[in-house]
This record gives C-alpha cells, sequence and structure tokens, in this order.
C-alpha cells in the first residue's frame, strides 16, 4: 500500500471525486511466522515505539499485535492532556521530549492529530500547593521546561469562567504552562499507525497474545489467538494489562490495575480556552473543539478491570467542579466512560528491560500517559534497539528493590 | 457500585462507605530482610484479572478493618471476612470455588 500524502490538494480532489479515491489509512495484513521484533499492544506507546524503531534505527519487521482494536485502550479514552510541569529530572526531561516531538507532530506524519498549545493552568487551592507548585516552577526553570507561578487575577485573565473565591477552596494562584495544551487522542494512534504501515510494519488487530514463548531465559516468541509467532526482541506495552502479560513472562510487577473514569457535556458557545487542572477537588477540565466540556478527576477506588467505574467518583468530581466553575451546573452531562489505568508505588512509569532476556516492558503509565507518547515511544525504540536509553534509564523496575523512586505523586496530584 | 458487608459491625452497605487499602495477606517483610523482600512487602502486587483478596476498612462506620474476596473481571463479591487471619477461610473459598471452577486457589 503506497501511501497517498494528506494535502489540500488531495482535499480539493477528493472534494470533487465525492471521496471516493481515499486509500485506507493503514493495512491489515496476515501474520507472519516471524518478526524481528513484536510489540504487544495498539495503544499510543506500543505504536509509538514502533514508529521510532523503524525512524530512528531501521528496524522496520516489526508487527505490532492488539487484542481490540487499534487506540481503544487508554489512548482512546483519555482526556488529552499535555504537559511536561513535572517535578523530578527524569519525569521532566521524558514528558519535555514528549510535549516537544508533539508541537511538529503533524507535519512530520502527515497526519493532523490537532495538537492545540492552549496553555494548562494547575490550580493552587491550598498553602500546601501554593509551596508545592513555586517549588515546581523553580524545577522547571533548572529543567529548562517554560513554566511560571501566577497569581489569582492572572488565573481569572485567562480563564474568565473560573470562581477565585469558592466557598471552600479559594484560587490562591497556579502553576501555568502556555504550551502544554490537547491533542486528537485517536488522531495520535492512527497517525502512527499510518506511519508504521508505511514503513511496511504490521498491524494486526483481534490478535490477543496469550502466551510469552521463551527458551533458556530467552523470549522466542508469542501464542496468541491467531497462532504462533516467532521474534527476536518483544516489546510488552499494555498499560492495564501489564500484570497479565508479565505473568505469562514469569515476573511480577509494582503495578495494580485500577478504574479511571471521564465524561463530557453536551455541546457549549467556546467559553474556555485553556485547561484547567484542580487537583486539590480532585477535578480538571477543558473544552473540546466540538465545545463539548471534557471532564475527569480521580481514579477509582479499587482494582478493576472492567472499564466500568462507580458513579460517586463521578459525582465527587463533578461537585468538586461546580464550585470552582459555577456556570456547568446548568450543562447536561452526554457521555460518561471508563479505562483501566496501571498505577505504580511512585506514579511514575516503568521502561524497562525485563528478568526475560530480549523482553521489554513500558508500563506504569497510570492516569496520565497520553502526553507521554511519543517521549515514550522515541525512549522505548532506544531501548529495544540498543539496550539502553537515557531517556528511559530512570524508569528502570529495579528501582523499587533499590529505593530509587521517582516520585511524582506528591508533585502531581492524583490524575494527571 | 459494590456492596459490601463489615464482618465487625453486621453492616451491609454501598462501597462508599468503605475504603479500600490494597491486596491482602501481604507478608511483612521485617529487619535484615533483603532487598528483594522488602520490594516485594511494599511494592510487588499481585494484580489479579479474577478473584482477588483485599483489605478495607469500614470508614464511615465502625472504622475497623476486615478483608473481602472479590471478581476484578466483573466486580461480583465472593464475601467478607475478619482480618486477623493469614489465609481466606475455608467457607469464603468454598464460594469462590463453586462459582469459579477453574481458580488456581490461593497462592
Ligand atoms: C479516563 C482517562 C483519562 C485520562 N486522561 C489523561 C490525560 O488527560 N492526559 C494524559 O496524559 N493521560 C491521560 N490518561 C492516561 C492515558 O490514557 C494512558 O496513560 C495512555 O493512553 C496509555 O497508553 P498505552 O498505549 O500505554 O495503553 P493503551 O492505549 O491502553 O493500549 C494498550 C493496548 O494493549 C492492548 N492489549 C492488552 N492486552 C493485550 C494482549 N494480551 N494482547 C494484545 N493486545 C493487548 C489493549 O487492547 C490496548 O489497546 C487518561 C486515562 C483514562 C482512562
Ligand atoms: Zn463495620
Amino acid at each position: 500500500m503506497a501511501r497517498k500524502r494528506y494535502s489540500v490538494f488531495a482535499v480539493a480532489r477528493e472534494a470533487l471525486r465525492g471521496h471516493t479515491g481515499w486509500p485506507r489509512a493503514w493495512a491489515s495484513p496476515e501474520p507472519r511466522a516471524r518478526y524481528e521484533a513484536i510489540i504487544i499492544g495498539a495503544g499510543g506507546h506500543g505504536l509509538a515505539t514502533a514508529y521510532y524503531l523503524g525512524k530512528n534505527f531501521g528496524i522496520t519487521d516489526v508487527a505490532v499485535l492488539e487484542k481490540g482494536w487499534l487506540g481503544g485502550g487508554n489512548t482512546g479514552r483519555n482526556t488529552t492532556i499535555i504537559r511536561s510541569n513535572y517535578l523530578q529530572d527524569p519525569s521532566a526531561a521524558i514528558y519535555e521530549k514528549a510535549r516537544s516531538l508533539y508541537e511538529t507532530l503533524s507535519q512530520e506524519l502527515n497526519y493532523n492529530i490537532m495538537f492545540s498549545p492552549r496553555g494548562v493552568i494547575m490550580l493552587a487551592q491550598t498553602e500546601h500547593e501554593v509551596r508545592g507548585y513555586t517549588r515546581t516552577a523553580h524545577a522547571n526553570a533548572l529543567q529548562g521546561v517554560a513554566t511560571e507561578f501566577i497569581g489569582p487575577q492572572r488565573v481569572k485573565e485567562l480563564c474568565p469562567i473560573i470562581s477565585l473565591d469558592g466557598p471552600r477552596y479559594p484560587v490562591l494562584g497556579g502553576l501555568w504552562q502556555s504550551r502544554a495544551g490537547t491533542a486528537r487522542h485517536d488522531a495520535v494512534a492512527w497517525g502512527y499507525a499510518r506511519a508504521c504501515s508505511d514503513m511496511g510494519m504490521h498491524i494486526i488487530q483481534k490478535c490477543e497474545v496469550t502466551g510469552i514463548r521463551s527458551e533458556g531465559g530467552r523470549v522466542t516468541g508469542v501464542t496468541t489467538t491467531r497462532g504462533d509467532i516467532g521474534c527476536d526482541k518483544l516489546g510488552v506495552v499494555v498499560a492495564g494489562h501489564s500484570g497479565r502479560l508479565a505473568e505469562m513472562a514469569g515476573f511480577r510487577l509494582p503495578i495494580e490495575s485500577i478504574g479511571l473514569q471521564a465524561l463530557v457535556s453536551e455541546p457549549v458557545k467556546p467559553c474556555m480556552d485553556v485547561v484547567v487542572m484542580a487537583n486539590t477537588v480532585h477535578g480538571y477540565m477543558s473544552q473540546s473543539d466540538k465545545g463539548e466540556m471534557v471532564i475527569g478527576g480521580g481514579a477509582d477506588g479499587f482494582n478493576n478491570y472492567t472499564q466500568r467505574g462507580s458513579f460517586h467518583n463521578i459525582e465527587q468530581t463533578v461537585r468538586a467542579l461546580v464550585e470552582t466553575f459555577p456556570m456547568i451546573s446548568r450543562l447536561k452531562m452526554l457521555r460518561q466512560w471508563g479505562g483501566v489505568v496501571d498505577m505504580t508505588g511512585d506514579r511514575s512509569p516503568i521502561i524497562s528491560k525485563t528478568p526475560l532476556e530480549g523482553c521489554y516492558i513500558n508500563c506504569g503509565w497510570g492516569t496520565g500517559g497520553f502526553k507521554a507518547i511519543p517521549g515514550s515511544g522515541w525512549g522505548m525504540a532506544e531501548l529495544m534497539a540498543r539496550g539502553h536509553s537515557p531517556l528511559t534509564e530512570a524508569f528502570g523496575m529495579e528501582r523499587f528493590r533499590e529505593g530509587r523512586f521517582i516520585d511524582e505523586s506528591v508533585a502531581a496530584g492524583v490524575a494527571h | 457500585m459494590l456492596l459490601l458487608t463489615c464482618p465487625n459491625c453486621g453492616v451491609t452497605a454501598e462501597e462508599s462507605e468503605f475504603h479500600q487499602g490494597g491486596e491482602a495477606h501481604l507478608r511483612r517483610a521485617g529487619p535484615g530482610s533483603p532487598d528483594d523482600a522488602f520490594e516485594g512487602y511494599l511494592f510487588t502486587r499481585r494484580n489479579p484479572h479474577g478473584v482477588h483478596f483485599e483489605r478495607w476498612r469500614h470508614v464511615f462506620g465502625c472504622g475497623k478493618w476486615f478483608h473481602a474476596a472479590r471478581c476484578t473481571a466483573t466486580l461480583e463479591v465472593f464475601g467478607t471476612y475478619p482480618a486477623q487471619t493469614t489465609e481466606p477461610p475455608a467457607d469464603i473459598v468454598a464460594a469462590i470455588r463453586a462459582k469459579r471452577p477453574d481458580w488456581e486457589g490461593f497462592r
């Protein structure tokens, strides 16, 4: 399948032809018996890993295996916040790498991922948060990440619908990152998939991995619902299902799979052109290009693989946001959904070699991995191709044994 | 929404009256234990897709801790039991076996 470039001329031509000439964005081939590298999971992180394996290291004999449909996991269920204002240096490095790759990803993939650097404010609503975010702003200055701590009046200018003196938690300021924002989640998966397919890689949907095969401590392939497939290198990138795959590979992870929900309102006229996160009250909101208010909150309270959450969590999120944005009390909510997020003990991801030689794992992004997709794929590809990567070094799974945590749980509140 | 029965006070209530406290029956690592043991105790979790034993606290009730056996793939609750045990009691194991014949058993 030769890729046709998307351009204004292509759009004009197809408009005249009744849109009958668009080729499929990616091919759906039958699996081969063996690949140099297999990636399990066609979410954003898996597809980005495959893409940079090809682009940066010339490894294109790659299959991406997906049990459902491409982007149907958390990648297609998130609220698309992209930011890089983390506290710890390794986090800032990988999230800022990702954010900066997002800036030009549409051009690079020739696919409109609708990156919108509209700016993100993380509200400080307690003295503790004021101190915490001031500290993060200083850390970000040292890391070369452009953020600033702003006062309440500036918050109000940036987001007029906010109520500054909410009854419980007045807005005391906020951490502002002006080049943070949102992107179209499905498009990120689709854009990477199209580019991978164009490099000759195989993206195989409805193909569930049910076993991992090895010989003498080295991975040799996988068992799937579409037969056995061999490989030299294996990348496990399955978010909430990481524990199950790790069990197949014979090791355990410091991960728990928890439900996280989000919801959108009916569409309204433009009223908010920044993203606002209120971590003290566990809620955040932005407005999609269609006009819906996109709302998320904290994770549900227990291990849960069902992609369904409990109503009282939604209620808590909305209750909190109504205090901060009184206008939303009149909005009807249109849809609500859930994903299975993979939470680690220090709320930072794992990008790592595993006890099984040739098998690598990328997981633990929890409630906040959409923003990291390009940087994570970049680092994971380097790790798989070279055996080490400066970007992923600190995120090895041995850090839990060695006590070298990358503690973002304090810095990031809950959901991020 | 889960419905749980607190074995301490006998109250049956919705999950919003309770708080989950993570995996049950973890073996605590003591002073002098190797790093692996501490890692296991502090961080490594079974996180099964299926039968899960977990700690719950009746926060908006009697305040006491107890244990529950629950399926993470369907949200079915098999039963709750007192926290003062190192493994699930026979009646809970039997209740799970009745509904999950292919369950591989505790540990
Ligand atoms: C409600 C919600 C809101 C969120 N909001 C944000 C946000 O605003 N900003 C942000 O940065 N992050 C957010 N996140 C987190 C973000 O969505 C995830 O961290 C990220 O999408 C993870 O991507 P992934 O590629 O690792 O996983 P996924 O997209 O879940 O992909 C994993 C894939 O693996 C497949 N798979 C699993 N098991 C197997 C198997 N055995 N064989 C084959 N395939 C398998 C799954 O079907 C799935 O498609 C949110 C998450 C949720 C649920
Ligand atoms: Zn009780």
